[in-house]
């Protein structure tokens, strides 16, 4: 940090901002992305704060019929009840929270194994490389919704494990895209200046590697738990989401299918909404990242 | 030539060795079509040799005491499995039991189902081209219309109509297929009453179906509606790398007029990674028709993958997960050696 060298003719619009600041600044003038980032906002409070505003019970099952499949606007009931009796305002809370946890680990898991692997394979090359990206080609060539429900079969889904399996078959495209960029970082001066006084591989990855890949990195873990919030919902409809009492959207909405035909609109639209609006918000999110970064993601 | 080569990485020389082509005054094998073609099928045999191991460790996961249990039934005794597994070989050592996996797919034995009298081949044989004829009718008409819109879109960027086709794309591509289907149902079946919502009862032959397409517009339309938003994205994207490449410049300057140099230049140079894809979409497209076919009731590969995995019959779900898998290998095989005939660029940056 000398000050004798300002320079100010040779870099005149240099902001004194941090890089930390002039990222921010950049984010809130993409309208998209502020669009996104306050809906997850207002979703995460619904989902999380909302329970504690709204109490009701979600686990007792009734079969008064002066309490099961409420229409809406039933009083102390604004979205109606469904078969067994549960608030469907409630429940959507309830679910949501199911959804949006499941979503936002899983897409996390997948982007830091993805980047680990991705990264280790791009930095070292030649044949581990060539190895470690057929790993990743036969799993792409796996069916990911039917590799889900297989272990679904296997395993009683639970929420940990739910988060697990979405994030062991979603990590294969990060992996891709972040050894593309390793494969360029690593010719890097710094990287190999780096090796050069003695640096180790280990410290080459974690410490240059890894940190350059940062924008494909945040950039894919959105749009990750965007896909992962639709494979929560997509695994709930097959019937193999996570058991009862607890619920997510994509299982409100499978249950709802059945009353179709009586018109019970409340049990279907409000959760299908609901994952339509959040999976758009994530990917408004990850496409004004990619602005920001200008980095290129959801590529193959 | 050599001036290129000053002092490369240490770490960076084996990565960079492969895709440095020799300057020699005959054309070099390396880089050649055939070359890139070797390598590509070496490739595709190591793939599908980890997508077996894959699908063999899935099956002990499964089935950790072999397929006995589950073929007998549940009044089979503990001697009468045990007895079963010895004779076809379940009790051998992991690694033989591995080779003999490996045999018999290459024999075109994917094993017995547990649950129906047959074999995993024939139930998947008699299903499979009902969601042949869905997914590809699928794939036409959404292709048919994303292709020219994310060329439109491309062409459009940044003003109102690539917005609104944006927004739009946002919106199907965020919903999911179940949902989408239940709109058309609620619409087009039960309250304009124009439509089947779901396939006829019984097991209909391809042939019927053709006969009677009103029972695939619902299903078509649905599973049509995810491949769209993607596909068109992929093309928009395509389109504006390469109204950025040289020469779009060249043949702009040399005068050729804006939309000549899209349709005789860019279309075809942004259609061949977006061909390129294709192969790899092939789970994704089996995974879409897996939930339209349930949604539907159509009896195609994934209402039995369904049905199968409600019964735990695993044979069936394995044998299906891997015709899948090496369906995609082979689709990306093709795929990629399309494009390397079609553009040479591509040969050199073999993943």
């Amino acid at each position: 940090m000398t000050t004798s060298t300002p320079a100010p003719e040779l870099a005149p619009r240099l902001s004194t901002a941090s890089p930390a600041t002039r990222a921010w600044r950049r984010f809130r003038s993409n309208k998209l992305a502020m669009i996104g980032t306050t809906i997850v906002i207002l979703l995460i409070l619904f989902c999380f704060a909302g329970p504690l505003v709204w109490v009701t019970d979600q686990v007792t099952v009734s079969i008064d019929l002066a309490i099961i499949n409420k229409p809406w606007g039933t009083p102390g009931h604004p979205l109606g009840t469904n078969n067994l009796g549960y608030d469907i305002l409630g429940r959507l809370m309830k679910a949501g929270q199911t959804s949006l946890i499941i979503g936002l680990l899983a897409g996390l898991l997948a982007t830091l194994i993805g980047t680990c692997w991705g990264a280790i394979a791009g930095y070292i090359g030649g044949p581990v490389d060539a190895i470690m990206m057929r790993v990743v080609d036969a799993g792409i060539a796996l069916p990911a919704t039917f590799l889900l429900l297989i272990l679904s079969a296997i395993m009683h889904p639970s929420i940990p494990l739910m988060i697990v399996v979405i994030g062991l078959v979603s990590w294969l495209v990060p992996a891709r895209l972040i050894r593309a960029e390793a494969i360029t970082i690593k010719t890097r001066d710094y990287v190999l200046a780096l090796r050069a006084v003695g640096g180790s591989h280990t410290r080459a990855v974690a410490r240059h590697i890894i940190p350059n890949t940062i924008g494909t990195m945040i950039v894919n873990a959105t749009f990750q738990v965007a896909d992962a919030i639709l494979l929560v919902a997509y695994i709930s409809f097959l019937g193999m989401g996570v058991e009862p009492p607890a619920t997510d959207w994509g299982a409100m909405l499978t249950k709802g299918i059945d009353y179709t035909y009586a018109g019970y609109w409340w049990l279907i639209f409000p959760p299908g909404l609901l994952i339509v609006i959040t999976v758009c918000a994530f990917n408004f999110i990850g496409d004004g990242l990619r602005d920001m970064f200008d980095v290129k993601g959801r590529q193959s | 030539m050599a001036s290129n080569r000053a002092a490369p990485a240490p770490t960076a020389v084996l990565a960079n060795v492969l895709a440095k082509p020799e300057a020699t005054k005959r054309r070099p094998f390396r880089g050649s079509f055939w070359w890139y073609l070797i390598r590509r099928l070496l490739q595709a045999l190591f793939v599908v040799l980890l997508v077996t191991l894959i699908v063999f460790t899935l099956m002990h996961l499964a089935m950790p005491a072999g397929p006995g249990a589950g073929i007998l039934g549940l009044g089979a005794t503990q001697e009468q499995i045990d007895a079963f597994n010895h004779a076809h070989g379940f009790d051998l050592p992991i690694w033989q039991q591995y080779f003999n996996y490996v045999t018999q797919i290459l024999q075109g034995d994917f094993g017995d189902s547990f649950k129906q009298n047959m074999t995993v081949g024939q139930a998947i044989a008699l299903r499979l081209p009902k969601t042949i004829l869905l997914a590809a009718l699928c794939m036409v008409i959404a292709l048919a219309i994303a292709l020219p819109m994310g060329m439109f879109q491309a062409t459009r960027r940044g003003r109102l109509a690539d917005y609104a086709l944006t927004g739009v794309n946002f919106v199907i591509y965020s919903t999911p297929s179940f949902f989408m289907g239940l709109l058309l149902i609620v619409v087009f079946a039960q309250k304009l009453q124009l439509l089947p919502a779901t396939a006829p009862a019984g097991v209909p032959t391809v042939a019927y179906l053709l006969a009677n397409p009103r029972y695939l517009v619902l299903p078509v339309i649905t599973g049509s509606l995810g491949t769209l938003a993607t596909f068109s994205r992929y093309m928009r994207s395509a389109t504006i790398d390469n109204l950025s490449e040289d020469y779009v410049r060249t043949a702009r300057a040399k005068g050729t007029s804006k939309s000549r140099v899209v349709v005789r230049h860019v279309v075809r140079n942004s259609l061949t990674p977006v061909i390129a894809m294709l192969g790899y979409y092939l789970p994704v497209m089996f995974g879409g028709m897996l939930v339209v076919e349930q949604l539907f009731n159509y009896p195609g590969m994934g209402l039995l993958f369904w049905r199968s995995a409600q019964q735990a019959d695993y044979p069936v779900l394995l044998g299906c997960v891997l015709i899948i898998a090496l369906a995609t290998v082979i689709g990306s095989l093709l795929a990629d050696i399309v494009q390397a005939l079609l553009d040479p660029r591509t040969r050199g940056q073999l993943q």
